[in-house]
């Protein structure tokens, strides 16, 4: 996309690769800059041309050489992965870790059923995740290497009154990441969900009630460290987990009757 | 050949283990295959590296990203005419492959590396040295004429008389004008299956050089080897190995020292202990205090001058016959330093940097010497002077340590006149690569490599470093 050319690393100080879709967002956006700070080398893909690049000026300036690297990319325009992923791996000089982190989101009223807001929610979060990673995942198990970064939500551990369409988004995308990690683990790669709580950025900027709502940065510090320990599920913030514990298991009679 | 290209996707390393990168691999068995890998990658738009045994110990035979194109499949040994001592073989055929076919017959490869795993291709590519390098020069003055497809899909055959301006230039061009195909190259006679060998001590790096010096022109090959842990008045200290061929008739009994039987070392030493399980037991010595007792005990044990007769595939590939010895190095492997330095600044040269490894705390565990004379390829790494190959342990917390001082000793030697060898080197720059090749050689082999390789198809790892880009 853009002509800058990454620096180049000496064979005994080689650079981790990664892929993050979504950068722009505001946990991809946290997770760009501290990724860099790592040492990683990064392909920034998202939407907006500008908000990339200056995303990626703003990784370099701090980091002092050249870290990141822009491309342009709408996750609904499956065909043009597959190029796109060469082209990258290419540029990088290799891949180590692949993070998708779009996501779609409309709040129906309660009794609102809306075919082209939840069709959307499935073709970015899902349909779109399912066409990179029907990519990424054979060149990591060829590879016998790398992981693999899906964020999820807690949304998708339980179909509940308010968002029928997200939730389903999320479970399915939940879902097939078990199913890639259970495929993949044999071959030497990880894969890791990520299941955010409430995250502070313009995804729920107008939701009123937000509970154990953490900062984007919090998040990339949770992904960080789920990356260098190779963890499979993790929650942000923590307290989620034992919440979706208690919600997972409340039983189907009473949970008709919630208006959560 | 692009259905499912990610399927390729594979993890190659150097020969140290040190230093690795993805790559799709293909490994083609007919030259038409080549081209068409270059289509495809022209396609794809990805550049290509050939890979032959993946001995070098740098990565010059990576490209992260990018197509591995694998010659090992390629392994023909297309004629051999005892008469002549004339040998064709498909690039991918290996060095022990061609010896193990013309030792018999009273031939010998004019120039070996240290391994005799390495391919034709690969040879060529790095123009690999031997021991007799002071004398018989690089691999690449024995080459009679050799086939190549570049990256054009054109099909060319070099010799000195014919393409000579690429014959001087793809031979040491670290595989980057196009694919070595076939080579035919001129065995040396030889009158005997043994070698004969004097070996005796030197007390520092001033009596290691002048030893190198003096005994190389009355010798056929000569090698040092350092103790890179001693210091102050004992640096540099070692033992020098000079050997000869033996004269028509001086081995009373050709036929029978020159079977391949009688050349190849047993498996097992010592009848009993199975060789395979040495780097185990090196393990634990290699490390400061293991490098230091084992070079210091090597070095008592050398203070004997004395002479015998040994096979020459003992001789030059010692180490092929401790597999994986490499392994002993640990997880994170090893890499070597080999610089060349004219004979008048070696010394104070590679002191200086003998003391910044010890200072450090970074010490080379394995140190040696070789004997050079200058040569006419385009890329060449020799002067008149002398190499020292120094290998260095690789951990996961002295990666960066280790590649700062490395970049450091670059400075020594290019201010000493020094210059490196693309085969193993891994820290350089391609600002230090500009200032000991010169702005000219580095432009005339960007033209050749223009005119070959309009579409930058064939780039690696190493190409990329050292040539910027
Ligand atoms: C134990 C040991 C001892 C050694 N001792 C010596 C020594 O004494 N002297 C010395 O000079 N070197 C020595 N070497 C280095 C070795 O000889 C070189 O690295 C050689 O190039 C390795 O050959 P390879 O077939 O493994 O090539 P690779 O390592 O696979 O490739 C080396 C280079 O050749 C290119 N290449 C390979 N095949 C082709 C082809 N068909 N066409 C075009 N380019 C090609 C690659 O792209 C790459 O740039 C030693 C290495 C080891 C491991
Ligand atoms: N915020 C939360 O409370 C919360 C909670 C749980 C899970 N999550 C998940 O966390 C992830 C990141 O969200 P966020 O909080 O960082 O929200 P955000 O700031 O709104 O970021 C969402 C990102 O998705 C991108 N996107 C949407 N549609 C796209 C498309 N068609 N093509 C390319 N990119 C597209 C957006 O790009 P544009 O800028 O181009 O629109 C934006 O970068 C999402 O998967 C979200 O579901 C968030």
């Amino acid at each position: 996309m853009t002509n800058t050319t990454l620096n180049p690393a000496t064979p005994l100080n080689p650079r981790k690769h990664g892929i993050i879709v979504g950068a722009v967002g505001g946990i991809g956006s946290a997770l760009s800059m501290k990724l860099a700070r790592e040492g990683y080398t990064l392909a920034l893909l998202g939407r907006n041309k500008k908000a990339l690049q200056s995303l990626c000026a703003e990784i370099n300036k701090s980091i002092g050489e050249t870290r990141a690297k822009a491309y342009e990319h709408d996750v609904l325009k499956y065909d043009s992965i597959p190029a796109l992923l060469r082209t990258i791996t290419k540029d990088l000089g290799g891949l180590d870790l692949f993070v998708f982190a779009p996501g779609a989101i409309y709040f129906p009223k309660m009794d609102e059923f809306n075919f082209a807001e939840d069709s959307k929610m499935i073709q970015v979060n899902t349909i779109s995740a399912i066409a990179w990673l029907s990519e990424v995942a054979p060149l990591f198990q060829s590879m016998k290497g790398g992981q693999i970064v899906g964020i999820s939500s807690v949304a998708g551990d339980r179909g509940r009154v308010g968002n029928p369409g997200y939730n389903a988004s999320k479970a399915a995308f939940t879902s097939y990441l078990e199913s890639l990690r259970n495929r993949l683990t044999r071959h030497g790669v990880n894969v890791i969900t990520v299941k955010p709580g409430f995250v502070k950025t313009k995804m729920i900027a107008h939701v009123q009630k937000t509970p154990f709502a953490v900062t984007p940065e919090k998040v990339a510090d949770v992904i960080s460290m789920a990356i260098r320990k190779r963890k499979q599920t993790v929650y942000v913030a923590d307290i989620w987990q034992w919440v979706m514990l208690v919600i997972r298991h409340i039983p189907s009679f009473i949970f008709r009757r919630l208006s959560f | 050949m692009t259905d499912n290209i990610q399927r390729r996707f594979t993890t190659l390393d150097n020969f140290g283990h040190s230093v690795n990168a993805s790559s799709y691999h293909f490994k083609p068995i007919h030259v038409d295959e080549i081209k068409q890998i270059f289509l495809l990658a022209k396609k794809l738009g990805l550049s290509v590296t050939a890979r032959g045994a993946g001995r070098s110990y740098n990565d010059a035979s990576l490209n992260g990203g990018g197509i591995s194109l694998n010659t090992t499949e390629m392994n023909r040994v297309i004629k051999w005419d005892a008469d002549t001592g004339l040998i064709t073989a498909e690039a991918g055929v290996t060095l022990e492959q061609i010896w193990k076919k013309a030792e018999p017959d009273g031939w010998w490869p004019p120039v070996v590396s240290g391994t005799m795993k390495t391919t034709l291709g690969g040879c060529l590519s790095t123009n690999i040295h031997g021991k007799n390098n002071f004398q018989m020069g690089p691999i690449g003055e024995h080459v009679v004429e050799f086939t190549a497809i570049l990256p054009t899909s054109a099909e060319i055959t070099c010799s000195p008389k014919k393409n000579a301006d690429l014959f001087y230039a793809m031979i040491s061009g670290i595989g980057m004008l196009g694919i070595f195909t076939s080579v035919t190259l001129q065995m040396k006679r030889i009158y005997s299956g043994l070698l004969a060998v004097d070996a005796h001590p030197v007390p520092n790096l001033s009596g290691q050089l002048s030893s190198l010096l003096e005994d190389a022109p009355r010798y056929d090959y000569i090698v040092g080897w350092m103790d890179t842990t001693a210091k102050g008045a004992s640096l540099g200290r070692g033992q020098i190995h000079a050997a000869r061929y033996l004269h028509e008739n001086e081995d009373m009994n050709p036929n029978e020292t020159m079977k391949l039987a009688n050349q190849i070392l047993p498996s097992t030493l010592f009848g009993v202990f199975p060789k395979a399980w040495l780097p185990y037991f090196m393990k634990p010595f290699v490390n400061n205090f293991g490098a230091w007792g084992v070079n210091t005990a090597k070095y008592i044990a050398s203070l004997r001058t004395h002479s015998f007769r040994q096979p020459h595939g003992a001789f030059h590939f010692l180490l092929d016959y401790i597999p994986g010895w490499e392994l002993s190095f640990g997880k994170g492997g090893l890499i070597q330093y080999q610089s060349f330095v004219p004979k008048e600044t070696a010394q104070s040269a590679w002191r200086e940097i003998i003391r910044l490894s010890q200072k450090r705390g970074l010490p080379s565990y394995l140190g040696v010497t070789k004997r050079h004379r200058p040569d006419k390829f385009l890329l060449t790494y020799a002067v008149d002077g002398f190499s020292l190959a120094l290998d260095f342990k690789v951990t996961q917390s002295n990666r960066a340590k280790l590649s700062a001082m490395l970049q450091e000793f670059d400075k020594i030697i290019v201010q000493a006149g020094g210059r490196f060898y693309f085969a193993k080197n891994s820290e350089t720059t391609s600002q230090t690569a500009l200032n000991f090749y010169g702005q000219e050689t580095v432009e005339k082999f960007k033209r050749l490599k223009k005119r070959c390789d309009p579409n930058h198809l064939l780039e690696s790892d190493l190409y990329r470093r050292i040539f910027g880009v």
